[in-house]
C-alpha cells in the first residue's frame, strides 16, 4: 500500500482502493476567518445545535487578523462566539496565533497518522508529518460539525523519488517549485504526492511543511511524507511518540518522478503560475525590476525561513525603491526570532516585521499591490490579483531568493551577493 | 436533472481568485458575493443581467486555488445553472457537488463558443450544442455523488441518511 492507502485504510479499519468512496471520522477538522462563518452559517441553517466533536475542530482567525475592518472583525466576532457557544477551546486569538499551518504541528495539535481536513487548500501542509491532511470546503466542515463524517475518495499516489542533498542556498521552496513545474498546476490534480526515497532524510522538518504545503499547487490533494527518525524526534519534542511509518514494497504508483536535490538551482516562478518556473540565474539577468517583498506565509514563515533571510540581510539594507515586509509565520516563531536576534537584523535592513498573518499573501492587508507592481514573494500563489490591483505582477521564491531580491532592488541570485 | 442555457467562454485555469476575488471574501452573504463572481477574469460579469440561468463553459483546471467555497456559491449564486469544464480543480470540484451546483467534465469544452445555446442532461450523461447541433456523451458522475446531487447537496445528503 502506499502512503496514502495505508493512512486511509487504517481510518477506515479496512483495506481501501484509490477510487472507493468512504466515509470517514477525521481527528482534527480546521476552518479560518474566511471560512468557518460559512460552516457556521450553514451548520445553523441544516438545524444544527450541538457540534458533534468540538474537541476535534480547530479554528484559527489569520487571514485578515489582527482585524483590518468592520466586516472582518465582525466574522471573527461570530467564530469566537461560536467557539464558546459549543465548547471549542481551540480557538486562537491574536497574541496566541500564528498561521493555521504554521500554527498546529507547532503547537502539537495535528500528529503523524491522523486524518486532517481543514476548509483552506494548504491543509497539505501536515503531510509534512505522515499525517493524511486535505483541503476542503465550508460545507465540508458544517458537515462534519452536524455528523463527525466527511466524505473522501481514494486517492491514487505519485511517487516523488528523492535522492543526494540540497547545496548551499538552496531549499526545499526550490524542490517544490522545481516539482510544479514538472506536473505541471493540475499535474496532481485528484491524486496524492508521496516524497520518498533517501533524499527525505536530508529535508529538515521545516523544509518538509514547505513542500508539502505546495503540493495542491499541483493540484494534489494531499502530500505525504514517511514517518521517519527526523518526524519521530519532531513529534517526541512535542510530547508524542508516533510510529514510522513507510509505504510498502508492493505499493502502486500512478507515476514515478526522481529528483536529486544536489542537481537543483534556487528557482523562481513567475507570474501568474507557480509553474511558471525559472533558475534564479536566467531571473536574474532579466533584472526584473521589484518593488515589494514579502517573507512569511504558511510556505515559508517558519524560524529556518527566517533564518535564512536573516543570513542574507545582515549587516545590509533593501533597496531604496523596495519594501520588504517580514512576517514570522507565529507567536512562537516570533518570540524566536526576537531571541537569536534575527528581527534585529530585519529592523537593521529596513524591513517591517509584522504579527503572524496571511495578510498580504492573499492581497487581504499589510502590504497590497498596486496597479502594476511587482513583489517577489515567499508565499505560494502568483495568481492574477493574488496579492492586489489584477496587473500586479508576483514572483514566488524561497527567502533566500526574497532576501537577495530585496537587497539588490530586482530579482537576484542569493549566492552572488 | 435538464439543464439549458446560454454559453459563457472563459479560458483554462480559472482560479477561485479570479472567481471571487479576496477582496470580497470579508462576507458569506451569498448575493453580495454574487456581485462579483468571475470579477477578476471577466470584470463587471456578475452584475451583468443576462447570466441569469446561463452556463459557464471554460478550459482545463476550473477553479484552481484556494479552497473558498465562496467561488462556487457565487457562481450558484449569480444564477449561472451549470458549469462545464475539461477538468476541474479538485476542491472546487468537490464544492460544487456539496452545493448542489452543477458541474460537467467534458473534454470537447472547446467546441462552445460564446453566445451557444447549451443543453445538459445529467442523468443521461449528455450535452448539446443546441446551436451548433452536436452532441456529446460525459461519464456520468459516480453514484455516491449522484446521490449526494439528486438530494440537493452534501448537508441534505447528511440528514436525510447520517444525523441520528
Ligand atoms: S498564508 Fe496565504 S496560503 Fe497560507 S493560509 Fe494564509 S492566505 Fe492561505
Amino acid at each position: 500500500m502506499t502512503l496514502a492507502e495505508k493512512l486511509l485504510s487504517k481510518k477506515a479499519g479496512r483495506p481501501v482502493k484509490p477510487g472507493e468512496f468512504l466515509l470517514l471520522e477525521p481527528d482534527v477538522v480546521l476552518a479560518n476567518d474566511i471560512t468557518a462563518p460559512l460552516a457556521i452559517k450553514e451548520f445553523r441553517e441544516h438545524g444544527g445545535k450541538r457540534v458533534k466533536y468540538p474537541e476535534r475542530v480547530v479554528l484559527v482567525p489569520d487571514h485578515f487578523t489582527p482585524n483590518k475592518d468592520i466586516k472582518s472583525a465582525s466574522q471573527v466576532k461570530l467564530m469566537r462566539e461560536f467557539a464558546k457557544e459549543q465548547g471549542i477551546e481551540k480557538f486562537f486569538e491574536i497574541g496566541r496565533m500564528g498561521i493555521e499551518h504554521v500554527l498546529l504541528p507547532e503547537e502539537g495539535l495535528v500528529k503523524s497518522g491522523d486524518l486532517v481536513v481543514g476548509a483552506d487548500s494548504h491543509t497539505c501542509t501536515y503531510g509534512a508529518l505522515g499525517a493524511f491532511a486535505t483541503g476542503v470546503g465550508s460545507t465540508d466542515i458544517a458537515g462534519f460539525f452536524l455528523t463527525g463524517k466527511v466524505w473522501l475518495r481514494v486517492p491514487e499516489s505519485i511517487k516523488v523519488h528523492l535522492t543526494g542533498s540540497f547545496k548551499e542556498m538552496v531549499t526545499a521552496k526550490d524542490l517544490i517549485l522545481k516539482l510544479i513545474s514538472i506536473l505541471g498546476v493540475d499535474g496532481a490534480n485528484y491524486k496524492a504526492l508521496e516524497f520518498l526515497g533517501p533524499g527525505v532524510a536530508n529535508i529538515s522538518m521545516d523544509g518538509r511543511f514547505t513542500v508539502s504545503n505546495m503540493a495542491i499547487e499541483a493540484g494534489g490533494k494531499a502530500g505525504i511524507f514517511p514517518v521517519d527518525e527526523n518526524t519521530i524526534q519532531y513529534e517526541r519534542e512535542r510530547g508524542i511518540e508516533v510510529e514510522p511509518m513507510f509505504p510498502d514494497e508492493s505499493a502502486t504508483y500512478v507515476r514515478e518522478i526522481s529528483i536529486d536535490l544536489s542537481t537543483l538551482e534556487p528557482q523562481v516562478a513567475y507570474p501568474f503560475l507557480p509553474s511558471n518556473v525559472k533558475d534564479v540565474t536566467e531571473a536574474e539577468k532579466e533584472r526584473i525590476r521589484i518593488d515589494q517583498v514579502v517573507i512569511g506565509s504558511c510556505t515559508n514563515g517558519r524560524i529556518e525561513d527566517l533564518r535564512l533571510a536573516a543570513e542574507i540581510l545582515k549587516g545590509r539594507t533593501v533597496a531604496p525603491h523596495v519594501r520588504c515586509i517580514v512576517i514570522p509565520g507565529s507567536q512562537r516563531v516570533l518570540k524566536q526570532a526576537i531571541k537569536e536576534g534575527l528581527v534585529d537584523v530585519f529592523l537593521e535592513a529596513n524591513c517591517v516585521v509584522s504579527t503572524p498573518t496571511c495578510g498580504p499573501c492573499l492581497g487581504g492587508h499589510m502590504g497590497v499591490l498596486a496597479e502594476g507592481e511587482v513583489a517577489v514573494s515567499t508565499t505560494n500563489r502568483n495568481f492574477v490579483g493574488r496579492m492586489g490591483h489584477p496587473s500586479s505582477k508576483v514572483f514566488l521564491a524561497s527567502p533566500a531568493v526574497a532576501a537577495a531580491s530585496a537587497v539588490k532592488g530586482y530579482i537576484a541570485d542569493p549566492r552572488r551577493l | 436533472m435538464k439543464i439549458r442555457g446560454k454559453v459563457f467562454v472563459f479560458g483554462d485555469n480559472v482560479n477561485t481568485d479570479e472567481i471571487i476575488p479576496a477582496r470580497y471574501l470579508n462576507t458569506s452573504d451569498p448575493q453580495e458575493l454574487a456581485k462579483y463572481c468571475m470579477e477578476d477574469a471577466r470584470p463587471g460579469f456578475g452584475r451583468r443581467d443576462d447570466i441569469k440561468g446561463a452556463i459557464i463553459v471554460a478550459g482545463e483546471n476550473f477553479g484552481c486555488g484556494s479552497s473558498r467555497e465562496h467561488a462556487p456559491v457565487a457562481i450558484k449564486a449569480a444564477g449561472i445553472s451549470c458549469v462545464i469544464a475539461k477538468s476541474f480543480a479538485r476542491i472546487f470540484f468537490r464544492n460544487a457537488i456539496n452545493i448542489g451546483l452543477p458541474i460537467v467534465e467534458l473534454k470537447e469544452a472547446g467546441e462552445f463558443e460564446e453566445g451557444d445555446v447549451a443543453e445538459v442532461d445529467l442523468e443521461n450523461g449528455i450535452v448539446r450544442n443546441v446551436t451548433k447541433n452536436r452532441e456529446y456523451r460525459i461519464q456520468p458522475y459516480p453514484d455516491f455523488l449522484m446521490e449526494i446531487m439528486r438530494t440537493g447537496g452534501w448537508l441534505e445528503y447528511c440528514l436525510k441518511t447520517l444525523k441520528e
